[in-house]
């Protein structure tokens, strides 16, 4: 037996509503770019982004480099690109164990309620005494420094986000009239989660994703400059910046671009995430 | 209130006692002998048994817990490896430029953040109120260690007003002074407070926003109280809980933003101390370190839900 249909949010239109939104425009026309900037990168950079040329060292933007190279001769457009992938890898995976186990956590809590929920939302409440980066400290300093030991601590930090947002939206769901209707046709938890709870927070999910993005790019460029993220030779913003400052009084230029660039991703996604709450949600953006 | 009161401390007494065995359990957990970790493969065994009997590896893990969580309470803590002295003694030294830095960028945060979101919400809908909805959403996306390092190449690298970097101590005897320190951190907490007050000012500006949309609002104006006196004295106070709710969510943040900034501007606080005992493979630094930046997180939330009660005492009635 089918289980009662669920009010689903309304689609069509969306994309004219969309196309008309500034802030939406503006952070996905950025957040498509960082998007493109990754996968172009994947079949082409100006040169090779690691390749080492020191009598070409610490020169200004030129027609051969467009944006100079740094003190090792290495084109800085080729490591902002090649950047932009680790940016994406650990925006997507960081965001992914916070979704996965993170909703799996809230919807738990939400269709079990009482002891379930209390401690699923202490855990929560406990795992924010742990900042992505005093993780990353303990993890950095027992099995060294790397993308995963990033990765991990920034993924742990999204769990409790994840968890307290499809919770509040998953309790909100459990009290309509639809579910109740669904309990009483006979559906148990899992089926009602599936069928009703996990379409109806998605929008929410979504948002949070979007500004879970940028904070994981936010958090991992912070690890990569202090030397706990991603290691040489692969590119990251983090690092640039890290090698830069070495080179402040020579060529300053090199501290602009990789904060510039870490700057717009992370506005870009920020303002998608503002546009697409605003879209998904009218109610509260006519109160904002 | 005791009601209250007693909840909350349990809860924060429970969490620290959590957090305490986690610290604990996960450097507890290495990969093979923390003696060799910190000493490295090159080690010879007779050094690897000395350091294991100095670390008190030789006794079970329970006593060794016992033995931590007792030393931490007294005061009594163990020797760094890298430094030879308590890390109690390091910690507290170092202390000495992390907490003034990281006030002084709370400072900051409060006084720029309420102004701007107050000034907003009053201007709602103008060019003024766009403008600083524009900023904040250009602050909440810039890296503060990008930021710090901007403001050193505008002042220390092109206009040479200050130094690039380091700390000249605060005594005369240090070789500098109350001046001399703070303006040394200046800086670094101008660089902590952007962002922070970006977030902040948003916040702020719609709470004062959906309190103005309040009846009682309407009633003081109604009453004849000027608009001034309505948002400062009515408006302002309720709008606090959300603002106070982030204000506790940043300080997990300003504590691993001080951390960045410090190694940004070398100073020599705990950030700086816990990057260099890593480098150094100081294990008990790192695990104390921790520990107290975690304990510091826990005591500000429960600080911030004391704070809730005496703001909104509806809050502490129902919890009661």
């Amino acid at each position: 037996m089918p289980s009662p249909a669920t009010p689903r949010p309304p689609v069509a239109g969306f994309c004219r509503q969309a196309c008309r939104h500034p802030s939406f425009v503006a952070g996905a026309t950025l957040s498509a770019l960082l998007a493109l900037a990754a996968l172009l990168s994947l079949f082409w950079s100006p040169y090779p982004p690691a390749e080492i040329d020191i009598p070409a060292k610490l020169q200004s933007p030129s027609a051969a480099h467009w944006l100079g190279t740094d003190s090792l001769g290495r084109d800085i457009v080729s490591q902002l690109l090649v950047g932009s992938q680790n940016a994406i890898v650990v925006g997507v995976i960081a965001v992914g164990i916070g979704v996965l186990v993170g909703v799996a956590l809230g919807c738990l809590a939400s269709a079990r309620r009482g002891w379930v929920e209390e401690l699923v939302m202490r855990l929560a409440d406990f795992t924010f005494a742990f900042p992505a980066l005093l993780s990353a400290i303990m993890l950095g300093a027992i099995y060294g420094p790397g993308l995963l030991t990033g990765i991990v601590a920034i993924g742990i930090f999204n769990i409790p986000v994840f968890a307290r947002i499809s919770r509040g939206a998953a309790n909100a769901v459990w009290s309509r009239d639809y579910v109740l209707a669904s309990r009483a046709a006979g559906f148990g938890p899992w089926r009602i989660t599936l069928d009703h709870v996990l379409p109806n927070i998605a929008s929410v999910l979504i948002v949070q994703a979007t500004i879970s993005f940028a904070t994981a790019i936010l958090a991992e460029a912070a690890l990569s400059y202090l030397g706990l993220g991603t290691q040489p030779p692969q590119p990251s913003w983090g690092r640039m910046l890290n090698e830069a400052q070495t080179q402040l009084f020579q060529a300053p230029l090199l501290a602009v671009w990789p904060g510039a660039v870490i700057a717009l991703s992370v506005l870009g996604l920020n303002l998608m995430g503002d546009g697409l709450r605003d879209l998904l949600d009218p109610k509260l953006a006519r109160r904002r | 209130m005791s009601v209250f009161l007693f909840k909350r401390l349990a809860t924060l007494l429970a969490t620290l006692a959590v957090a305490s065995v986690l610290v604990f359990s996960v450097l507890e957990l290495l990969p093979g002998n923390v003696a060799q970790v910190m000493l490295g493969d090159t080690a010879t065994p007779e050094a690897l048994a000395a350091m294991a009997h100095k670390l008190g590896l030789d006794q079970p893990a329970a006593t060794r817990y016992g033995h931590w969580v007792a030393g931490l309470l007294h005061g009594d803590t163990a020797i760094s490896y890298s430094y030879s002295t308590p890390t109690a003694e390091l910690i507290a030294q170092r202390l000495q430029v992390s907490l003034p830095l990281a006030a002084l960028a709370m400072l900051l945060t409060t006084v720029l953040a309420l102004s701007l979101g107050v000034f907003a919400a009053s201007r709602h809908n103008t060019l003024a109120d766009a403008g600083v909805m524009a900023g904040s959403q250009l602050g909440i996306a810039i890296p503060n260690f990008w930021f710090a390092i901007l403001l050193i190449l505008v002042f220390a690298v092109k206009l040479q007003w200050v130094s690039a970097g380091g700390f000249p101590g605060w005594t005369e005897d240090d070789g500098g002074g109350l001046l001399e320190g703070l303006s040394a951190l200046l800086l670094p907490a101008i660089a902590l407070a952007l962002v922070q007050a970006a977030i902040l000012a948003r916040v702020t500006r719609s709470a004062v926003l959906e309190v103005m949309r309040e009846d009682f609002v309407r009633t003081a104006r109604a009453k004849g109280l000027s608009r001034r006196a309505v948002l400062w004295r009515h408006v302002l106070r309720n709008a606090m809980i959300p603002v106070l709710t982030i204000m506790g969510l940043q300080f997990a943040n300003l504590i691993t933003g001080t951390i960045v900034v410090e190694n940004v501007f070398v100073l020599p606080g705990i950030g700086r101390l816990v990057f260099q005992a890593i480098a150094n493979r100081d294990l008990v630094v790192v695990r104390d370190v921790v520990m107290l930046l975690v304990a510091v997180v826990v005591l500000v939330n429960f600080v911030v839900d004391l704070l809730y009660a005496l703001v909104d005492p509806r809050l502490k009635a129902s919890d009661a």
